[in-house]
């Protein structure tokens, strides 16, 4: 808790020093060296973070948005674009196929006109190859033995050009920034008649959000029901004693991550030590042998380990702290030992259950190496369709809006967290 | 003698042990009174605070039972002994008011509301913190604090209260005024008080009654006057108020006295109070304000010769330091009166005491 001092100088007039000088402006003198002292010290942490953390993260934010391409390949088209009103249901007019067969001939030789065909993929498949298939015939197309309209030509290279939504599409995406990102990332589509939720079959990124949430509140309510009373024995045990436990604690952290997300698999699987067990001691036949791993269980049960020394150090922490006496005055007062405990013990811990919670669930809500292996389909998270994106789809903007939604939610938690318990009760340690 | 009825709590052959190796109380036996303020003075490790620990039902004893009112508690759990307590540390709940504080223990009675707030209230008043209900702890000085605790100690009218160490933890001043506080609540609200320290003006101040405690042991058990007076052995003599120790073989003793010869040959004549027999060792305790620097001849039975080593001016009494038969580490304290004694550092002086001050005790070196 924060000791909160209470000042009682009641003197309306400033204070001076001897020569005159207000008190204040001398102390801040004073304190100039070391504040700038104490600036420096900082500086090469503050450089890296800003380096390494807020750029990224910034840059991050920006890709989300970013939808330069079109407007930076297709410059005349756009511009012609812009007073097309789509709305009439018709297809541009001849200035805009012209401006289109100029813009997409220099693309088409500077080889960047697949990429307006990639990006336009992501908004209605098929574009990727309509833009290909068009750049190769513009290549040898020359404007000087041009007979019929640009029109014609164009909607003769493929009968795609004939949609009029093809037309829309690169309309709405002609800005410099765009939504469309996080219209995808939230399971949503924007038509030519408005903005509507995608088909149900198609609709996965709510779904994995809803996931995402709901396993990692179970993982960070099981890290507290498993780590609450090992905490306390870490807490109350003699220090020789609690320091071999700390040491089990602890132990997790020193082995690598896939070699402990491996000896789940080797203990979990169809045919693993578990399901051996159960099947040796006659619980289960063999035929009926129990699916735990590559599902949501395996995940639930892996990253409930693996995070469990996150929930358990900053819980052991506080409770250090609570001292012994508080329950033995409890109980002198006549509380039995589990009104002591729920009165008493539990209310002054409830500062290291929010630290662990807030930390296992930001953590978990970004998990990515653990259900990546043990997860199979239902138990794979959001962070596992990031990284899809970034490293297999090469989507990038669409990661970067599903990494924003993430990162609001976790910022949306704790602010919560701070509206109902106080960050300042926080204690990690 | 009181009669049974106001023996309100008593320890009958208690002994305790947290390893089964050594004994941390050993044979403990006592009988406070109700309304008694009973304290128990050792050095740390003496085995007090196990006591109090093992009456609060926080330790279960060894050996031997624990009686409260006539009936043996060894077996009723701490919440159920009634027995209010106030820690070394105050032990308020950080995360309750002060007021929440002082209800707790009403509110696991299964209080009323208007009934705990009454309580509450009165027991603030008590200790001149009336305003502080909805001050948190933390916000607490820590003179404050303590008063807290021995109100919430008090809120729900025990019959016993039990204070571990409540003033360690405050500046001497403070101390001093909170002991007064305590001894008049004791006074005011006729409650029984078992207290622990190990500082000996705060046992002297507020006790009725002092149990010295030393390795396990109770070394005396007596009112604060006694217990200077008369100790009844070295260690009580030593560690009570200034001391000196002279250390001698008995020679001879008959009826009230004995003769002892000190170990640089001089013979003192002392009272005989603990001492195992004619040609065994034994230790002389004499108090420094009772000796006299050039005394009328024929005025006391023991005169001997001192070299004066040191002076300490303290004001009210000059302390000095003498060598006094092969010690050097004998004190006396003479009043800084107008008649006092002209001394220096290097006199060679006449001093005297009478064998009544003087006690034979149990040999320690």
């Amino acid at each position: 808790m924060a000791k909160k001092m209470s000042q009682s100088n009641t003197s309306s007039e400033p204070l001076k020093t001897a020569d005159g000088v207000s008190l204040k402006v001398s102390l801040n003198r004073a304190l100039r060296r070391r504040k700038i002292t104490a600036l420096l010290l900082v500086t090469p942490l503050f450089l890296f973070i800003l380096l390494t953390f807020l750029g990224p993260i910034f840059d991050m934010l920006l890709r989300s948005v970013d939808n330069k391409i079109i407007v930076q390949v297709l410059p005349k088209t756009v511009s012609q674009l812009a007073v097309w009103d789509a709305s009439t249901g018709e297809l541009p007019d001849e200035a805009v196929f012209k401006a289109f067969v100029e813009d997409a001939k220099i693309a088409a030789e500077n080889k960047t006109i697949s990429r307006v065909g990639k990006r336009l993929n992501y908004e209605k498949s098929g574009m990727s190859s309509l833009f290909r298939k068009t750049g190769r015939k513009l290549k040898k197309f020359d404007p000087d033995k041009l007979e019929i309209s640009y029109t014609d030509l164009v909607l003769g290279y493929d009968k795609k050009w004939a949609k009029h939504e093809t037309w829309w599409l690169i309309q709405r995406e002609s800005g410099k920034y765009t939504s469309s990102y996080y219209y995808a990332a939230v399971d949503a589509q924007i038509g030519v008649d408005g903005v509507q939720r995608k088909p149900d079959d198609q609709r996965i990124y709510m779904k994995l959000l809803k996931r995402t949430m709901w396993l990692s509140s179970l993982i960070t309510l099981l890290t507290i029901v498993l780590g609450y009373p090992i905490a306390y024995l870490l807490a109350t045990l003699k220090t020789r004693t609690s320091n071999l436990l700390m040491i089990l604690v602890l132990l997790p952290f020193w082995t690598s991550l896939l070699v402990r997300t491996s000896a789940w698999i080797a203990l979990l699987q169809r045919e693993g030590v578990v399901n051996d067990f159960l099947v040796t001691l006659g619980f289960i036949g063999d035929d009926g042998r129990l699916a735990m791993i590559h599902n949501q269980v395996g995940t639930v049960v892996a990253m409930t380990h693996i995070l469990l020394p996150f929930m358990i150090l900053p819980l052991f922490s506080v409770m250090k702290t609570i001292s012994p006496t508080y329950v033995r005055a409890a109980r002198s007062m006549g509380a039995t030992s589990f009104t002591a405990f729920r009165r008493v013990y539990f209310p002054n811990t409830v500062a290291g259950i929010g630290a662990g919670g807030i930390l296992v669930f930001i953590l978990a809500i970004g998990y990515y190496i653990t259900p990546a292996l043990v997860g199979g389909t239902s138990g794979t998270l959001l962070s596992n369709f990031i990284a899809y994106h970034i490293s297999t789809s090469l989507n990038w903007g669409l990661a970067a809006a599903l990494g924003t939604i993430l990162l609001m939610v976790v910022l949306v938690l704790y602010i919560l967290y701070d509206k109902i318990v106080g960050i300042d009760n926080m204690k990690l340690g | 003698m009181p009669s049974a009825n106001d023996i309100l709590v008593r320890f009958e052959n208690v002994q305790k042990s947290y390893d089964g190796e050594i004994l941390v109380v050993k044979d403990f036996n006592l009988d406070m009174e109700r309304g008694e303020f009973l304290t128990m003075l050792g050095p740390s490790g003496s085995g007090k605070t196990t006591c109090l620990m093992m009456l609060a039902g926080f330790e279960p004893a060894t050996h031997g039972e624990i009686f409260l009112d006539g009936q043996p508690i060894n077996r009723v759990p701490p919440h159920k002994r009634g027995i209010g307590m106030v820690f070394q540390n105050y032990a308020l709940f950080p995360h309750m008011t002060v007021g929440e504080n002082l209800s707790f223990p009403l509110e696991v009675r299964g209080m009323g509301k208007s009934e705990r707030e009454e309580k509450v209230k009165r027991a603030l008043d008590m200790v001149q913190l009336g305003d502080f209900a909805n001050r948190r702890p933390g916000q607490l000085s820590g003179g404050q604090a303590q008063r807290v605790a021995v109100a919430r100690s008090l809120v729900f009218d025990p019959e016993v209260v039990l204070m571990d160490e409540p003033l360690g933890a405050l500046d001497k001043n403070l101390r001093e005024q909170m002991q007064y506080e305590i001894k008049h609540i004791h006074e005011n609200l006729e409650v029984t008080i078992m207290y622990v320290t190990h500082d000996q003006s705060e046992a002297l101040t507020m006790s009725n009654r002092v149990a010295v405690f030393d390795d396990g042991v109770v070394q005396q058990l007596a009112p604060p006057d006694e217990l200077y007076e008369q100790p009844t052995n070295a260690f009580v003599a030593d560690f009570i108020g200034d001391n000196n120790r002279l250390l001698g073989t008995i020679l001879s003793a008959d009826g009230e006295t004995c003769r002892v010869k000190a170990d640089d040959g001089s013979e003192i004549i002392a009272k005989q109070i603990n001492i195992a027999g004619v040609g065994e060792r034994a230790t002389l305790s004499l108090r420094p304000e009772r000796v006299a620097v050039n005394p009328e001849p024929g005025q006391f039975d023991n005169n001997l010769q001192a070299k004066a080593l040191e002076l300490i001016y303290l004001g009210d009494h000059i302390r000095t330091r003498m060598e006094v038969c092969g010690h050097d580490d004998f004190i006396i304290k003479i009043p800084n009166s107008a008649l006092h004694a002209q001394l220096s550092e290097g006199d060679n002086v006449n001093i005297g005491w009478s064998s009544n001050d003087c006690r034979a005790l149990d040999p320690t070196d």
